[in-house]
């Protein structure tokens, strides 16, 4: 057993001749504090598990609305606001100008991007106000949060569901107003992919909560 | 496989605030968990004492607490679950020794997400202090224990002391507390994922790493669970909504006006979270044992594969064994034989991975340090606690031994104390690569000892009370006849108790002292280790490798390779070097 310094360490990891990385990516100096760059992909990974987290906490409440249900008795059907089908409408359309707005960024086309990106971003607002009219009109018929066990998941999911949009709302709106600073550890290509698959699923999720409160009550 | 992972070019801060408190270095944040835990694990062994001591001298006022009412020992309980099981068993070695070594392991600079990562370790500081106000709160901790039973937890203050804003306080906690463990199992997942450095294959990670991977899919799939269900018991508490709490009941002579709800639906929410969170606590501990086994019998871990394996299996039948913490609630017993066949088969990768240690163990030329000790022990409890596991595991064997002392010496057992030794092991093993010094081996080996033959004094005779039909969380056991016969049982166990705790206090000055005292770690890889973290200086530069990005040429375990000079070779050393057996 062989007493080694504490620059040994440095030492070995020379030994393999090509140890030593690549050169600092541009924009970059030493001294810097920021944390290093990641592969880009790395972002894309870590949103696909955040979504899973996501569908974990959803699919937790879908599960308590089936079992909820089943224990009948006091369970009333929550009718459902008209209005909903506009905001669906609406959601939808947002992801085909959300990926119209992508092809603008694929084809350098920075007027074309923000445009569509600014509408992706203003139907994202409307469809929480409608969820807002949604709930008002609810409300108005007498139907509260703990009016019903259905009326209490109505509120619960479309709830949960708006607050992760408005979580959408917000990165597309930050996306789109940043730019695209070449220094930035995350550049404006993968925050809008990141930004866009958020919004792709969040759109996907209310199609299954509206089919579910729509069908399944 | 990422390996354009960048060098690390940037440096470490130098204000205080930014380098010790709001740190976004993993290493800074691994120890920020793990001295919460130290505290958290510290505070939780005060309740039980004070608990151990109510139960031996039921008569008597407790030291430093008073007289001892059967509501404030369920309080004690609660907290003392609720406290040792995410602030302890969940926080020091996932995220404590995982943010620390995960990293360093796979040859990155950093987690890959730093900002989220520290933001992960406050909201849990923030979690324990919220948890903690519950104490000093009207009315103070809630007493529906560490599971949370609705509907004693759904309905407010109305149902008993503790049962208000106590009982408000924990669900938030536990809220706070699964949204940072969900950021921190994403970062975990991603860092593994996309960040390991060139030749680290998956199969070349250390079985640690595997562990924390493993955990963290766990985590991310169990605390958002746990999210959504604390949201409904919030909202059964203050807003009116029936989820849990069923229509019809008569609290403190008044009508209840929920209608309707299902206690058994938190009990399957709170499950399907509660189940895997006992992975989550005990599966790094499998990991660093391994780790430390294969190192101190100086041989290669016995079947590798098989240990991914059979971690992989015990976290995937994991998932789908909660319904066996619920054999009493009255559930199909066709429901029951599903959750009991399926829970029994954790025993088959549980044997796997214990006759894997064994087999490392077998024909190594074996260091009794202490980290080796206390990885042993491990063992030991691993294998006691799994074996009274099969039995609760038959729900006919169940219904009678469900609401006895033989579940209490079962949990702390398994997950409780085969968890705290996976820590320590952990503690003696990397101390000297986290701090620089070497935790004192004498002190080491007699808080082994204590410790190990402490717990067993503890927890062995709760079987036995348990046969007697003795049930659990009684604060009073003088109150009913037939356990009065137990009562000398308990007064050994409380003198066990008090010992084994006190033998913490060793550990505690050995921590300390070595901090500032401890003989320095001169060498970089003091145990003569192979995986990446003995490559780099004690403790290791701000972002690890020094700008370096370090290959990997070999598996982790490579210990008295045939041919090789020396008993231990590097998993960065090429094959040339190997050959040589140079390091």
């Amino acid at each position: 057993m062989t007493a080694r310094s504490a620059t040994d360490g440095l030492e070995l990891l020379e030994l393999g001749h090509d140890d030593r990385g690549p050169a600092p990516p541009e924009g970059r100096e030493r001294g810097d504090l920021r944390p290093p760059r990641i592969p880009q992909h790395a972002y894309l990974t870590g949103l696909v598990l955040a979504l899973a987290g996501i569908l974990m906490f959803f699919l937790a409440l879908v599960s308590a609305f089936v079992v909820r249900k089943g224990l009948g008795g006091d369970w009333a059907a929550t009718p459902v606001p008209g209005i909903l089908w506009f905001n669906t409408a609406i959601l939808v359309i947002s992801s085909v100008t959300l990926e119209r707005a992508r092809r603008g960024l694929t084809a350098a086309d920075d007027s074309g991007f923000r445009a569509w990106w600014g509408v992706t971003t203003a139907l994202g607002v409307a469809f929480l106000a409608g969820q807002i009219v949604a709930w008002r009109q609810l409300a108005e018929a007498g139907v509260f949060l703990a009016t019903n066990p259905s009326s209490s998941f109505f509120y619960v999911l479309t709830g949960a569901h708006g607050l992760h949009l408005l979580g959408g709302v917000l990165a597309l709106a930050v996306v789109g107003l940043r730019g695209d600073p070449p220094e930035a550890r995350l550049p404006r290509s993968t925050a809008a992919r990141v930004a866009g698959v958020y919004w792709h699923f969040m759109g996907l999720l209310w199609v299954c909560v509206f089919l579910l409160l729509l069908l399944g009550q | 496989m990422a390996t354009e992972a960048h060098p690390a070019v940037h440096h470490a801060p130098q204000g205080f605030w930014r380098k010790y408190i709001f740190s976004t270095d993993h290493k800074v944040i691994g120890i920020q968990y793990y001295l919460l835990a130290l505290v958290a694990v510290f505070v939780g062994m005060f309740l039980s004492l004070l608990m151990r001591f109510h139960l031996a001298w039921p008569t008597e006022e407790v030291p430093f607490f008073g007289a001892m009412t059967p509501e404030q020992y369920l309080a004690l309980m609660t907290m003392h679950g609720t406290i040792m099981v995410f602030f302890v068993l969940t926080t020091a070695p996932q995220s404590g020794f995982g943010n620390y070594f995960l990293p360093i392991q796979i040859g990155a600079a950093d987690m890959a997400f730093p900002v989220l990562n520290m933001l992960s370790f406050w909201l849990t500081f923030v979690a324990f202090l919220v948890l903690l106000a519950a104490f000093f709160v009207t009315g103070g901790a809630p007493i529906s224990g560490w599971t949370g039973y609705a509907p004693l937890s759904a309905l407010g203050e109305i149902a008993g002391p503790g049962l208000g804003l106590g009982q408000t306080l924990w669900v938030v906690s536990l809220a706070i507390f699964s949204g940072a463990s969900l950021m921190g199992a994403l970062n975990f997942i991603t860092t593994t994922l996309d960040l390991r450095t060139r030749g680290m294959s998956l199969l070349r990670m250390p079985l640690t790493v595997w562990a924390w991977f493993i955990t963290a899919i766990l985590a991310l799939l169990a605390f958002a669970v746990l999210l959504a269900a604390g949201l409904l018991l919030l909202l059964d508490r203050h807003a009116g909504t029936s989820f849990f709490i069923p229509g019809g009941l008569v609290v403190s002579d008044k009508q209840i006006p929920h209608t309707g709800g299902s206690p058994l639906l938190w009990q399957h929410l709170f499950w399907f979270f509660g189940h895997p969170e006992v992975y989550i606590a005990i599966l790094p501990g499998m990991g660093v044992v391994s780790h430390i086994l294969s190192c101190f019998s100086r041989k290669p871990i016995f079947g590798y594969k098989a240990m991914v394996l059979a971690m992989s299996a015990i976290a995937f039948l994991g998932l789908m064994v909660w319904g066996h913490h619920m054999f009493m609630s009255g559930m199909s017993p066709y429901s029951a034989f599903a959750f009991s066949l399926l829970t029994m088969s954790i025993g088959v990768p549980s044997a796997i991975k214990t006759f894997n240690w064994l087999g490392t163990l077998w024909g190594g030329r074996i260091q009794f340090t202490t980290a080796m000790l206390f990885a042993t022990g491990f063992v030991s409890l691993f294998v006691t606690g799994g074996l009274s596991g099969i039995f609760l595991a038959q729900p006919t064997v169940d219904i009678y031994l469900h609401d006895t002392y033989f579940v209490v010496a079962h949990f702390h057992i398994i997950m409780g104390v085969a968890a705290i030794f996976g820590i320590f092991a952990g503690t003696y093993f990397w101390f000297p690569k986290m701090f620089g010094r070497f935790l004192n081996e004498g002190i080491g080996k007699v808080h082994f000892w204590l410790t190990f033959v402490g717990v067993y004094a503890i927890f062995m005779p709760m079987h036995f009370i348990a046969l007697a039909g003795h049930p659990r969380r009684y604060a009073d056991n003088t109150a009913v006849s037939f356990l009065e016969p137990m009562a000398s049982v308990h007064y050994f166990m409380t003198i066990a108790a008090f010992i084994t705790i006190g033998a913490q206090l060793l550990f505690l000055f050995n921590f300390f002292w070595g901090l500032w005292k401890g003989s320095k770690a001169e060498e970089i890889n003091p145990w003569h280790a192979t995986t990446l973290e003995w490559t780099v200086p004690s403790p290791p530069p701000h972002d690890n490798f020094a700008g370096h990005v370090p290959a990997v040429y070999r598996g982790p375990y490579e210990y008295s390779v045939p041919g090789a000079e020396k008993d231990f070779t590097p998993q960065h050393l090429p094959e040339p070097q190997a050959a040589a057996g140079d390091d």
